[in-house]
């Protein structure tokens, strides 16, 4: 009976009209529409960058493009191999040096330090994120660059027998203090990330080693690096393409000097760096290079953020208890830093 | 069990020196890094402060540096536009932003749609800020064949911003509790009340420190404008033309061999940073309220 008094033509009266269910649908369509909308504009942009580089690419091949040591705008040659060298060069410096500082400040904060000290030690390192690009590059140009000149030359002497490092003359922008610059552009990142999964290492295994009777330190090495392993590569990897699509500061630093680099405290080119300083004046084939550079960049930095996405994925799957299937908040990360990265 | 073999795991001095040693370089590692900050910091104060007066933040700079003793000017066009590209740029960004996380959280969950949108927003996470630039160059400027113009930066900003805005924003909405949305749409609440009175309401501080960081990093941002805004001397109000920002400014002042363009460089940096820390202490500050994040 009271069933029957709730149905009036076959449709419950609790359900809503089609007017109701207008605002419902509009916004359903809408928020699906917004994000389609995000999948077209990169599909697009992606296409027209294609398609600007394509007479670079048709004149000199795609491996030709990459790979050929010549980088002439005067005498319309152009081969990205010195750029994406110098790239290279500077983005792995940047790891070298800045990863291990970043993953003893992880370990600092989250098993060393005093619990005074935690929070401030975290937003100062945060804070190194919020500098400008273009600060970096003022600071480094003027203070830190000139500042290790001595130590530089210092090195390259004492090491002169060392191809690529020894033997040469310091110049002021030089590719190794653009490495440096990145190391400390990346620093934050990575320190951010590592210090995450730290958090996770559970309490258990901690417990257990110093139970046994590790000290402090073996603790770390035998319970926490162990565990946080793949999410500290997937962090360093995260870094490492920041470092290469880095622009500003590394064009300030780097000396911009389109030819192979010839030692490590010399000048070099990088591939960000080119477009920056070229585009402005860049005209046909030469503007048609840039793209082609950029391009280039776009998909160096896909692909080592492909990869940095799957191994910090992985590792988070690993560690997180398993759950209902379909559940992706576990493998979400856990805080608004680790998810933007700043 | 031997006594022997006991002591070969017993807490010897070289095990006592090494963890010494450990402990030791990682105190000296978290202070090298921090020292890069306290140096910038530094050198911004006693550089940027002594070029700072009333008559910096009020004058255009004037281009004139050939001359000595000649009035290079300040920084006011850089500041103004600045901050009308960052402003046109939130306002394109975080209801996309928002937007696009809220689908993802209420409706895209699971499903091959959603999961290359999420894939899609995290390649637009690793896309260099320059890129973004040639973006906006090819599609505005090759495409119109118009010249630079403020609102153009503004896009080049809103397409940099957005990944960060959807990210930050769907961790946020993620932690909102599930028993929330079920209690109001067991009241007979429809979707469309659920998202707007309950959910957005419950994550809004987490998403406030989100959008603040978002506008933070976009304002320190030089790449995406050298080829979009452009750069200029006269203060402009019209986004339709050339315009002057500090990130520019700062790097076209860098390469000068002037003294005094360079220090302009410090005191427009110094400018730039305490703007983007007042951005980011206004965040932190946020979300520490927050119950959520």
């Amino acid at each position: 009976m009271e069933a029957a008094s709730l149905s009036t033509g076959g449709r419950s009266i609790l359900g809503r009209s089609s007017v109701a269910r207008f605002p419902d649908r509009a916004l359903r369509y809408g928020l699906t529409a917004l994000a389609a909308l995000i999948l077209a504009l990169i599909v697009y942009f992606f296409l027209r960058l294609a398609g600007e580089a394509q007479p670079a690419f048709a004149k000199f091949g795609v491996l030709g493009f990459t790979f050929d040591n010549d980088w002439n705008v005067a005498g319309e040659q152009f081969g990205a191999l010195p750029l994406v060298v110098g790239t290279l060069i500077t983005s792995c410096l940047a790891l070298l040096i800045g990863v291990p500082v970043a993953v003893a400040t992880a370990i600092y904060v989250t098993e060393l330090c005093p619990g005074r000290v935690r929070a401030p030690v975290t937003v100062l390192i945060e804070l190194l994120a919020a500098v400008p690009s273009v600060v970096y590059g003022l600071w480094g140009i003027f203070f830190l660059a000139p500042k290790l000149v001595p130590a530089e030359q210092w090195i390259a002497d004492r090491l002169s027998f060392v191809p690529f490092i020894g033997g040469g003359v310091v110049t002021i922008p030089n590719i190794f203090v653009a490495g440096l610059i990145l190391a400390i552009m990346i620093l934050p990142i990575v320190s951010a990330i590592s210090r995450e999964v730290m958090a996770t290492v559970p309490a258990d295994h901690k417990e257990a080693a110093l139970g046994l009777g590790a000290t402090r330190w073996e603790m770390i090495r035998l319970a926490v690096l162990p565990y946080c392993r793949g999410g500290i590569i997937g962090g360093a990897m995260l870094g490492l393409g920041r470092a290469i699509g880095e622009t500003i500061a590394v064009t300030i630093m780097i000396g911009d000097a389109p030819q192979m680099p010839q030692h490590l405290f010399g000048q070099g080119y990088a591939l960000a760096a080119v477009i920056a300083n070229e585009f402005g004046e860049a005209q046909g084939l030469h503007r048609s290079a840039l793209f082609a550079a950029g391009l280039l960049l776009f998909v160096l930095t896909l692909i080592v953020n492909a990869i940095a996405r799957l191994v910090v994925l992985r590792a988070a799957r690993n560690r997180a208890p398993k759950r209902a299937a379909g559940d992706r908040a576990e493998v979400a990360p856990p805080t608004i830093a680790g998810a933007t990265g700043i | 069990m031997s006594s022997e073999r006991l002591n070969r795991y017993a807490l010897t001095p070289a095990r006592k020196r090494r963890d010494r040693i450990a402990r030791g370089s990682i105190l000296a590692a978290t202070i090298l890094a921090l020292i890069p900050l306290l140096l910038i910091v530094y050198y911004l104060l006693s550089k940027g402060l002594s070029s700072w007066s009333p008559s910096f933040f009020t004058t255009d700079p004037t281009g004139n540096t050939f001359f000595k003793n000649s009035t290079i000017g300040g920084i006011e066009s850089a500041i103004l536009g600045t901050i009308e590209i960052v402003a046109l740029a939130s306002v394109l960004a975080i209801p996309i932003g928002i937007g696009v996380a809220v689908w993802l959280v209420e409706y895209g969950r699971t499903g091959w749609f959603a999961n290359t949108v999420r894939f899609f927003v995290d390649v637009l996470t690793g896309v260099p800020s320059i890129i973004f630039g040639l973006f906006i160059y090819i599609a505005l400027i090759i495409g119109t064949g118009s010249s630079y113009a403020g609102y153009k930066g503004s896009l080049a900003l809103a397409l940099l911003m957005l990944p960060v805005v959807i990210r930050s924003a769907e961790v946020v909405l993620l932690l909102v509790p599930g028993d929330l949305r079920e209690s109001a749409l067991a009241l007979g609440a429809p979707r469309w009340r659920v998202i707007g009175s309950i959910v957005l309401p419950t994550a809004l501080p987490g998403m406030v420190t989100g959008v603040l960081l978002a506008i933070a990093r976009a304002a320190g941002e030089t790449a995406p404008l050298l080829f979009t805004a452009g750069a200029t001397f006269k203060t402009t109000t019209s986004l339709g033309g050339f315009m002057n920002s500090l990130p520019v400014q700062i790097y076209n002042d860098v390469t000068s061999p002037t003294t005094a363009v360079v220090d302009r460089a410090w005191g427009a940096a110094l400018t730039l940073v305490v703007m983007i820390l007042i951005l980011n202490l206004i965040a932190r500050a946020v979300s520490r309220r927050s119950r959520l994040a």
